[in-house]
């Protein structure tokens, strides 16, 4: 009988701490689908983040470094500017990327660092419990706006991918979701071609990852999944911003 | 073996290619400015890289990566640098990894000035960053020893995959004296299997990390890097001395401070005090060892630094109360002249005669 359907390669057998209804494993397969399928297992080198992410470290089976939070883009332009033919890719959640990490990830892209950046959104502090993140959607309650984001109060929910564009050193950049089969096969695509742009040296790469969090939504999965698709893709439109011409 | 004039930061870049080092990621700050000055024009001759980053922060994570992937690095910076680059030191020191770091100590705390101090040593020997660590702290006090240091610094990073801190201050950046320099280049990095390369060029899965969720996980990493600094402690306590056989009085400084202090130590003898010196060489691990021995026979002890009053701390602990220990010590990017740390050494030795 033919097999069409089994675990990848690249991601251990075992059971993950993420709680029901999250869409990080969906993620974490997707990324470690597009290594097997370029064949870069023994290659690639991750870089790990702090949040609920943090366990990428134990999950993925590649080489792996934990960095500090917000930090991993320094950590990935250290590993491959000292091996510059090995793929090197770090596993970031908005806390850490778009908050504490505005600085690496903006001006590794700004300096053409030939890294790729999986970057998972959903709108709040995961595992430190369910507060405020820069991506939190404008009148959303978190356990630090109990009463919805305000905006005198919290500024605005930062757009990640938007502030790439112009920088002459990011050469993808692509916002995908995982809210329902479609979007899933996008978001494999777009990650796929973000690790390509990396292989032949393009610059640059991010794929901005809409992800849910039932637990600190305090919403069932189904109806996070909803929430996904009603409220965060208007304010987080879907696509590629930013594409070289040799990966079109 | 050729010999140059070279600025203090100059020979530290230097030595730092001759000890192998080809990956440098810093962040420009006075007064160790002309290190990355040298790197930037001589690390790609060798077939290295200098790379500016956007902070400290990004420095220091840098180097982790680099050192994650096997290479000998470095990175620079002074005193408020060095206090961004604490969250980093901690992590490089929690997932063992080897790498060097440079210290030129500046007047502070705060934005200070850019004058020379030692007002650092608590941060550097201390920990500095959260949890319990060590960095191998080595303090040279010649342009010569910079040179030579380096090497020194990069053979115990990889020994004990630890990082290891070179401080000096703004005086020894700036200085310029004659420099042997050794003509090799081709320096023996041991072998680094531990190293993040990706799985195709070593067996098994890699990781490099310092979470430990389970408490009993993350004690067992503490006692292992507890074993590993008790060894330091024992293996590598370094210092020089002169004049120590017959001291009553004996002058405890590293860096800037032991030159002045030699200085002195001769016009006490001219004066007919029996002045000596200990320079210790290691400010962690503190020769704690050769210190205590000296304690046995000694009248008094006088560190001389520039700061509150920080080594001297150290320097009681391994007296253990067998003799007085003072401190002179001058402040914010003041350097010690020679005239006034002789006047508290005669003070110090009439009091000592007397008594």
């Amino acid at each position: 009988m033919k097999k069409v359907f089994s675990r990848p390669k690249s991601l251990k057998d075992m059971p993950f701490h993420y709680c029901p209804g999250c869409t990080h494993g969906i993620a974490h397969r997707l990324v470690c689908e597009v290594i097997d399928e370029l064949d870069i297992q023994g290659v690639a080198v991750g870089v790990g983040s702090v949040g609920c992410s943090v366990f990428t470290m134990n999950y993925f089976d590649i080489d792996m470094l934990q960095g500090a939070h917000g930090r991993a883009p320094a950590v990935a332009t250290g590993i491959k500017r000292v091996l510059p033919d090995r793929v090197v890719f770090t596993y970031q959640g908005d806390g850490d990327l778009a908050a504490i990490g505005t600085g690496e990830f903006i001006h590794a892209a700004t300096r053409g660092e030939k890294i790729t950046v999986i970057y998972i959104n959903n709108a709040v502090y995961g595992m430190t419990g369910g507060q405020m993140a820069p991506t939190t959607l404008m009148g959303q309650r978190t356990k630090t706006t109990p009463g919805g984001r305000d905006k005198d109060i919290n500024g605005f929910p930062i757009k990640v991918c938007e502030i790439l564009v112009p920088l002459e050193g990011s050469a993808y950049v692509a916002r995908v979701s995982l809210h329902n089969p479609k979007s899933i096969i996008q978001a494999k695509k777009a990650i796929k071609k973000a690790f390509t742009v990396q292989i032949k040296g393009l610059g640059f790469s991010l794929v901005e990852v809409l992800s849910t969090c039932p637990t600190n939504w305090s919403l069932t999965p189904l109806e996070a999944v909803k929430w996904l698709e009603e409220n965060m893709i208007p304010y987080y439109p879907l696509g590629e911003f930013k594409t070289p011409a040799e990966v079109v | 073996m050729s010999r140059m004039l070279m600025k203090g930061n100059e020979a530290i870049g230097e030595g730092a290619i001759r000890a192998g080092c080809r990956y440098f990621f810093g962040y420009p700050i006075t007064p160790q400015s002309e290190l990355t000055h040298y790197l930037a024009r001589r690390l790609p001759e060798v077939g290295g890289l200098y790379l500016q980053a956007e902070s400290e922060v990004a420095s220091i994570n840098m180097v982790y990566g680099a050192a994650g992937a096997g290479a000998r690095v470095m990175t620079s910076s002074s005193g408020p640098g060095i206090s961004l680059m604490q969250e980093g030191l901690s992590y490089l020191a929690g997932a063992e990894l080897p790498c060097v770091v440079v210290n030129m100590m500046r007047g502070g705390p705060g934005l200070g000035n850019i004058a020379p101090s030692q007002a650092d040593y608590f941060q550097a020997t201390k920990g500095g960053g959260h949890g319990d660590y060590h960095l191998i702290v080595l303090a040279p006090n010649s342009v010569q020893e910079l040179y030579d240091i380096v090497k020194k610094a990069f053979e115990l990073a990889d020994r004990y995959r630890n990082p290891v801190m070179v401080m000096a201050d703004g005086i020894m950046a700036q200085m310029m004296e004659p420099v042997e320099l050794d003509d090799r280049y081709e320096v023996e990095i041991p072998p680094k299997p531990w190293a993040t390369t990706g799985r195709a060029f070593h067996e098994g899965k890699n990781l490099i990390n310092s979470c430990y969720v389970v408490p009993e996980e993350m004690e067992e990493l503490n006692l292992r890097l507890l074993k590993k600094y008790n060894e330091i402690r024992q293996k590598e306590q370094a210092c020089d001395s002169f004049l120590l056989e017959d001291a009553e009085i004996v002058l405890v400084a590293f860096g800037t401070a032991s030159r002045i202090s030699r200085a002195v130590v001769e016009k006490a003898r001219a004066l007919g005090i029996p002045a000596g010196l200990i320079r210790p060489v290691t400010l962690w691990p503190f020769p704690s060892d050769f210190v205590s021995r000296a304690a046995e026979r000694v009248k008094c002890f006088l560190t001389v630094e520039m700061n509150m009053g920080q080594m001297v701390e150290d320097v009681r602990l391994a007296v253990q109360g067998r003799a007085p220990v003072f401190h002179y010590g001058r402040l914010g990017g003041m350097v010690p002249v020679v005239r006034d740390v002789l006047e508290e050494v005669k003070k110090l030795y009439s009091g000592s005669e007397s008594s």
